[in-house]
């Protein structure tokens, strides 16, 4: 898929994320708009996987963890956009009896969801886990897990990022969403949390820094981090919380706050429309 | 007493052996540990199926969450570590990810209980069957001996969906057949009687026994149950037995919040109200010790069930 077209699905995706949480009134818009164009670029060109065949065993297949939960908004419209369920069902987010769940859930059957996530810091291990499975099992495909840079304060990730380094998990390709904010404020002034590469450096891990709103850095880096080398690959990805709309962007607070309906307008004005049609 | 001693092994040691059986039957069956490989006795599994024995380091919140990756993949891994490690200190990891995730994971913990000994309480927990029980469909056994523990290793392996599997440190008296199937829900009756009914759960089964021989001379006839599953609970045999003895009589080695006594209330208060009385850790925690010496500190054996039997009758 060419750049442009890729751009026309994260404009769309974007559009979604925020019609989402408005019909919510719930959710977190801001990391979910600093990962679109990445995730989108890894689901539409990258991943190696098929909806039409998708079992939760993964078997064959590309898998893919959220461990970062709460960017289910993001995550569904990709989910959606790629065909594991209908798009229309984007506009039962968050509410009683859906299967698009606040933060991921495999007891609702959703297509596309391998596991639980939401407490943060836990879903790295449990992608090293299926990247060991694979290798168990002679499978060569890959397993690709998002983590965000304010839930890399979780100790549980650094537990992980040891464990797939020992085993050496090459089959295993983190990606973080480094937009340097988190609930309380920025990143550096909540945790001071540190230089990520230098820190994932020393622990064993190959990492690659790409700019997570370019697709040509954003391709170039997935195209190096398949070509396994006997260790872990973490992509950090520099991004704005709230990319696409100049309101939003840069800033803590939308991580989970939502616009009002005069502010979904101006938003969607800002996007722009696209022939795939909202939801 | 229809049971005898056949010679004192620790249960965690039917743990390992189940283990190493459950290996040769099922290649899927995969052996995790954060750095207790020799004391949860997965030795031979390791020596046999090295490339199923995965070290986790001491990291138990990951060594849970690699395991439901690896359940995902279809694999069946048995997490191991000392009790208080395995429940407590992940507890979050086991709700979101085994629990809540659905994830064919087996919870092999060790050393639970008082009976850890002279590590003190800071390795001794009487809460875990409490955190357990409360996981939303999670399985939780806790088996008597080495015998019953080797079979409950070979069930857990078997049982589609997370099982908590909880045995102990000491050597103790292993009683129970060899080869007997163990079905998990199903409470296992050791003795009948007609005036008290003793229900007990790992270490404290024997204790039982040795219990209802001693009010047995003194004229009362007591019934032993043997609950080694605590959930899901075998209600049919608990209220059939309180029909007949009316009074009932709940030995563990764990606190009252939450342990086995409370699930038995419980269902005698929804189904037959029947007076219940405890033995266990009450609401305390443990101190170093060795295993004998801290049970009887504790109240936790045959003497202290028997007392809390007459007690009940002569009332």
């Amino acid at each position: 898929m060419e750049n442009h077209e890729l751009k026309t699905i994260a404009t769309q995706i974007r559009r979604d994320i925020l019609r989402m949480v408005c019909a919510a009134k719930s959710g977190h818009p801001g990391g979910s708009m600093s990962s679109t164009d990445f995730l989108a670029a890894l689901f539409f060109n990258e991943m190696k996987h098929d909806p039409a065949t998708w079992t939760r065993s993964g078997k064959g297949q590309d898998m893919f963890i959220l461990s970062a939960g709460h960017l289910t908004p993001v995550y569904y419209s990709v989910l959606a956009r790629c065909g594991y369920f209908p798009v229309e069902e984007l506009g039962t987010f968050r509410k009683i009896g859906t299967r698009l769940q606040g933060h991921p859930s495999i007891r609702k059957s959703l297509p596309g969801v391998f596991q639980a996530s939401g407490s943060l810091g836990q879903g790295l291990s449990a992608a090293a886990g299926l990247a060991l499975g694979k290798k168990l099992d002679g499978d060569p495909n890959k397993v690709w897990c998002l983590c965000g840079d304010g839930e890399s304060e979780e100790g549980q990730i650094w537990e992980a990022g040891m464990f797939a380094v020992h085993h050496n998990l090459d089959n295993l390709i983190a990606m973080t969403d480094w937009n340097g904010q988190q609930i309380d404020g920025p990143v550096a002034s909540v945790a001071g949390e540190g230089d990520l590469a230098a820190k994932w450096e020393s622990w064993g891990w190959r990492v690659i820094v790409a700019d997570g709103h370019d697709f040509d850095s954003i391709a170039e880096a997935f195209t190096l981090a398949k070509a396994a080398e006997g260790r872990p690959t973490m992509i950090l990805f520099r991004s704005d919380m709230g990319h696409g709309v100049d309101f939003m962007a840069g800033t803590h607070k939308w991580h989970g706050s939502v616009p009002k309906p005069e502010q979904l307008e101006d938003a969607l004005k800002q996007l722009g429309e696209t022939p795939l049609g909202d939801f | 007493m229809k049971y005898t001693d056949t010679g004192k092994k620790d249960t965690r040691s039917g743990f390992g052996a189940g283990l190493l059986e459950a290996g040769r039957r099922d290649s899927r069956v995969l052996a995790l540990t954060a750095d207790l490989k020799g004391s949860l006795k997965m030795d031979a599994f390791a020596a046999e199926f090295p490339d199923r024995f995965i070290q986790c380091g001491i990291a138990e919140a990951n060594m849970a969450g690699v395991a439901a990756g690896l359940a995902i993949t279809g694999k069946i891994p048995f997490i191991g570590s000392f009790a208080e490690f395995v429940t407590g200190r992940v507890y979050d990891q086991l709700r979101q990810e085994v629990s809540y995730g659905k994830a064919n994971v087996k919870i092999a913990s060790s050393h639970a209980g008082i009976t850890l000994g002279e590590d003190g309480a800071t390795h001794q927990t009487m809460e875990d069957i409490a955190l357990m029980r409360a996981l939303p469909e999670m399985v939780v056994l806790n088996p008597c001996d080495y015998n019953q523990t080797k079979q409950a290793t070979l069930a857990a392996a078997q049982w589609e969906g997370p099982v908590y599997l909880r045995f102990g440190r000491p050597a103790v008296p292993n009683f129970t057949p060899e080869d007997e199937p163990f079905v998990i829900g199903k409470a296992i009756v050791m003795n009948e009687g007609a005036d008290v009914t003793i229900c007990a759960t790992g270490h404290l089964v024997w204790e039982a026994l040795l219990a209802a021989d001693a009010l047995e001379a003194e004229g009362i006839s007591a019934e032993v149950i043997d609950f080694a599953t605590i959930k899901p609970l075998d209600e049919e045999t608990l209220i059939a037995s309180a029909r007949k003895t009316g009074r009932i009589v709940v030995a563990e080695e764990h606190n009252m919040a939450g342990g086995l006594g409370e699930a038995i209330a419980g269902v005698l208060a929804r189904n037959l109200p029947t007076p219940v009385a405890f033995v266990n850790g009450e609401d305390r925690f443990g101190q170093s010790g060795t295993p004998a010496e801290l049970m009887a500190a504790y109240g936790l054996d045959a003497e202290h069930i028997a007392i809390a039997a007459k007690h009940m009758i002569t009332k």
